[in-house]
């Protein structure tokens, strides 16, 4: 004997269409981030002047970041600093996934020693404490914004190498590769119309998930003084600064950036993901 | 004529033979089995005659010369599992247009639906995908064709379709097959003589007979 | 044990851009299996038949509509009740060694399914040295990783992680691809035997000579839909029902080798009337209308206006 009972079937009509869901994602971080950095030209600089009779002032409307000990606009001069924090952010990282790339495909196609080389170096990067080494080449470049930048795009493009590398090498390996050279195709038209449709998902994704760790990373040296000279407002000298007030009650001067800061790192992470999510095809027919 | 002459490979010195001073010679037009069990080495026979691998011993030659290193290559091998043999990426017309496009009356005849062309591989069946494959090698340019275990993984049905078109283009322009498979009610149908790759030399298993198909 | 009643999938994919369409991969699904039978399951590429075992265990995807009843042993198999049984009540037994988990030997594996069905190691252990010797594999094959395993070896070990469960109702999803006649042998009749111990075993396959050597019944799939229900001798005594299987019989390269133009009709655009009808020798215009019911025939089920009794 059977009982026949109906199936629960999942309602698909009221659920979002996840894939609206992931693009309007990724509208709104790239809105959010481009907001940031076009702000400065927005807002102006009008409220980077010392304004001695508004020191140290709590969150309030008129000044929804508070105010400094010289009686800067908080706001005005977290949004001019994480916009410089993201431009030099995003050309160290941009410049780090052509390096990245580069020796990549590199390291795949040429194979043999070229691909030892380059695969002895990126273990050498990976065994290297990353701060340390940030540190060591900004500092011996000579700091400055010219030392960040070149410290952090030295030192960011190992991950995205040799996910392109194993990339390169698991199409090159595939039946349809093989068979392309049987049907007279010469390396450099496969590496064209066969490899480079796997790649560029890859590259994407791996280039937005880079400019995070870039941002971070400019942020922490000019933290610690090697980076930008203290008088432009990054927001890693912005919290650095606000170390000092931090004993007086002026929470305000740190944990304001430091959401801001948190919150465009966060936007580029969700990015990232949403972007994997639709370029992968196991997941973008959910 | 296509000839493999005392080949033997291995895919490195410190590793076992795979094919042992085997020879073969198939003529323009002649179908012929290759059987044997399992670890025998014949889809790297296979690979050999077609190019893909290069023989540490013995040749392969072609009308005299040997196979031909670049341009499409006149010996085309057909793999079992067609989701391997093409790029995931591509579009099917993409995939038929590799090199030689394929005549429309030998998509008609493969049963190739218009309607496929747009899609991607992975929302072809099997079958379908497997007759795409074999699709992109029915041109002038292919002499010889090996087929290895090609219909293994389909339906009947699909079988029976896919050599019977096989065959009569092998009949129209004096193309040579080898087919390799272990299924011997279909080399009985297809093969005129069949081999057997037994430890040290290839068996004449049967002799000629008529093509019963 | 097992009852299938008009069981439909339907996938929901993206199309273009945002447009999203509807597959319907399986429809009007029926099937039956009773205690100490084996009822292989024959189809094309794209049938469906893997949806159905993906369905009983309950690793259909999320974006898979289930419609219809399955019923196991009496009680609905609801996707809780899928989790609960699979690997337990129901196994499986997958279709390559790529499976099996590479960086685990193949003793610590099944041992690990005997363990997970409430063994104490001890016993699982034994157990799955006793499995081994009944299916001849040597002694040392606990210690093997699955790559180093030859065709035949594997295949054997595959069919003890179904055999290790006591489970009730075994799915065998294409067991046999393209393996030398021998080892096919040697498989299905292992499944045979586990059908001769009284569990229920489904055998998915493409392979219809395989099928018939240990089947007692055999449900035919077109398009995602049952076609015909037969009797394994149906096809040697030319007792065949539907269109469809005869001229599956007929394409063998043992028989007339002739096959039948056409394709299955694809997911997203499935016809009103009958799924064969584009191809079927017999179609009418009545055909074209409705979708057939399954009917009792001579026997067997077959889901064709035409067929005779």
């Amino acid at each position: 004997m059977t009982i026949t009972v109906p199936f629960d079937p999942v309602s698909r009509s009221l659920r979002n269409n996840r894939r609206q869901q992931t693009l309007w994602g990724i509208a709104l971080c790239t809105l959010f981030l481009l907001a940031v950095i076009f702000s400065t030209w927005v807002i102006g600089d009008g409220g980077l002047g010392p304004v001695l009779s508004q020191r140290n002032q709590p969150p309030s409307i008129a000044h929804p970041f508070g105010t400094d000990w010289l009686g800067r606009d908080m706001l005005s001069r977290s949004l001019h600093g994480m916009s410089l924090s993201l431009r030099i952010g995003l050309l160290a990282a941009g410049i780090s996934a052509l390096i990245g790339t580069g020796l990549g495909l590199a390291a795949g196609t040429l194979g043999g020693w070229v691909d030892a080389v380059i695969t002895w170096i990126i273990d050498v990067f990976f065994s290297l404490p990353h701060l340390v080494l940030l540190i060591l080449i900004a500092f011996a470049v000579g700091g400055g914004t010219r030392g960040v930048i070149i410290a952090v795009a030295l030192t960011h493009w190992t991950s995205l190498a040799r996910v392109i590398r194993a990339e390169v090498l698991q199409v090159n390996s595939a039946d349809y590769v093989k068979i392309s050279r049987r049907f007279g195709r010469l390396p450099l038209w496969i590496a064209r119309h066969h490899m480079v449709p796997h790649i560029i998902p890859q590259l994407i994704v791996g280039l937005i998930l880079l400019f995070p760790h870039a941002i971070l990373h400019e942020a922490a040296l000019s933290f610690i003084g090697i980076g930008l000279s203290p008088h432009i407002p990054a927001i890693g000298i912005i919290l650095a600064e606000s170390m000092r007030h931090l004993s007086t009650g002026y929470w305000w001067l740190g944990v304001m950036p430091g959401l801001l800061l948190l919150l465009s790192v966060k936007s580029f992470d969700w990015l990232g993901e949403n972007m994997r999510a639709l370029l992968d095809p196991k997941t973008s027919q959910g | 004529m296509l000839k493999g002459e005392g080949l033997w490979f291995r895919y490195d010195t410190k590793l076992p033979w795979v094919v042992r001073d085997q020879s073969l010679a198939i003529a323009p037009g002649e179908v012929i089995g290759l059987v044997a069990p399992s670890g025998y080495g014949k889809t790297t026979l296979g690979k050999l005659l077609a190019g893909y691998l290069k023989p540490s011993r013995g040749r392969i030659t072609l009308d005299q010369q040997p196979l031909p290193s670049r341009g499409y290559c006149p010996v085309q091998l057909v793999f079992q599992n067609p989701e391997l043999s093409v790029n995931p990426r591509w579009r099917i017309d993409r995939i038929l247009r590799e090199k030689h496009p394929p005549q429309q009356y030998i998509l008609d005849a493969l049963g190739i639906h218009p309607g496929w062309l747009t899609r991607y591989p992975h929302e072809l069946s099997g079958g379908e995908l497997q007759r795409v494959a074999i699709a992109r090698v029915l041109n002038r340019n292919t002499r010889y064709l090996i087929a290895d275990e090609m219909t293994a993984m389909l339906d009947a049905n699909t079988q029976a379709l896919i050599w019977q078109v096989i065959l009569e283009f092998a009949r129209q322009y004096d193309v040579g097959i080898i087919a390799i498979s272990h299924n011997q009610p279909l080399l009985q149908r297809i093969c005129q003589r069949d081999y057997l790759v037994a430890e040290q030399t290839i068996v004449n298993l049967v002799p000629e007979r008529q093509l019963s198909i | 044990m097992l009852t299938i009643s008009n069981l439909g999938i339907r996938f929901t994919q993206y199309d273009q851009g945002l447009h999203r369409k509807q597959l319907t991969v399986i429809t009007d699904l029926d099937l039956t299996v009773q205690p100490g039978e084996l009822v292989a399951v024959v189809g094309a590429s794209g049938s469906g038949k893997s949806l159905l075992a993906h369905a009983l265990l309950g690793i259909l995807p999320e974006n898979a509509q289930l419609s219809g009843t399955m019923a196991f042993q009496g009680e609905p198999l609801t996707q809780k009740r899928c989790e609960a049984l699979r690997g337990k009540a129901i196994a499986l037994i997958p279709q390559s060694v790529g499976y099996l988990d590479p960086l685990m030997t193949v003793g610590r594996q099944v041992q690990r399914v005997g363990q997970l069905n409430g063994l104490p190691s001890r016993a699982a252990k034994t157990l799955t040295a006793r499995t081994f010797a009944r299916y001849e594999l040597p002694a040392h094959t606990p210690k093997r990783y699955p790559f180093q395993l030859s065709g035949g070896m594997a295949r054997r070990v595959l069919v003890s992680t179904a055999v290790m469960t006591q489970a009730q109702l075994v799915i065998a999803d294409e067991p046999t691809p393209g393996l030398h006649p021998d080892v096919v042998t040697e498989t299905l009749n292992h499944l045979r035997e586990l059908a001769q111990e009284g569990r229920g075993v489904i055998l998915i396959t493409h392979d219809i000579e395989a099928a018939l050597q240990v089947a007692d019944r055999v449900a035919v799939f077109y398009a995602g839909t049952t076609v015909e229900i037969a009797n394994a001798q149906d096809f040697t005594t030319g007792n065949l029902r539907h269109p469809y299987t005869q001229a599956l019989w007929r394409s063998l390269p043992q028989n007339d080798f002739v096959p039948v133009s056409g394709n299955q009709p694809s997911p997203d655009q499935l016809p009103v009337g009958c799924l064969y009808g584009d191809r079927c020798a017999w179609s009418t215009a009545e055909c074209k209308q409705a979708r057939p019911e399954l009917r009792f025939v001579r026997q067997g089920w077959v889901r064709c206006i035409h067929a005779e009794g």
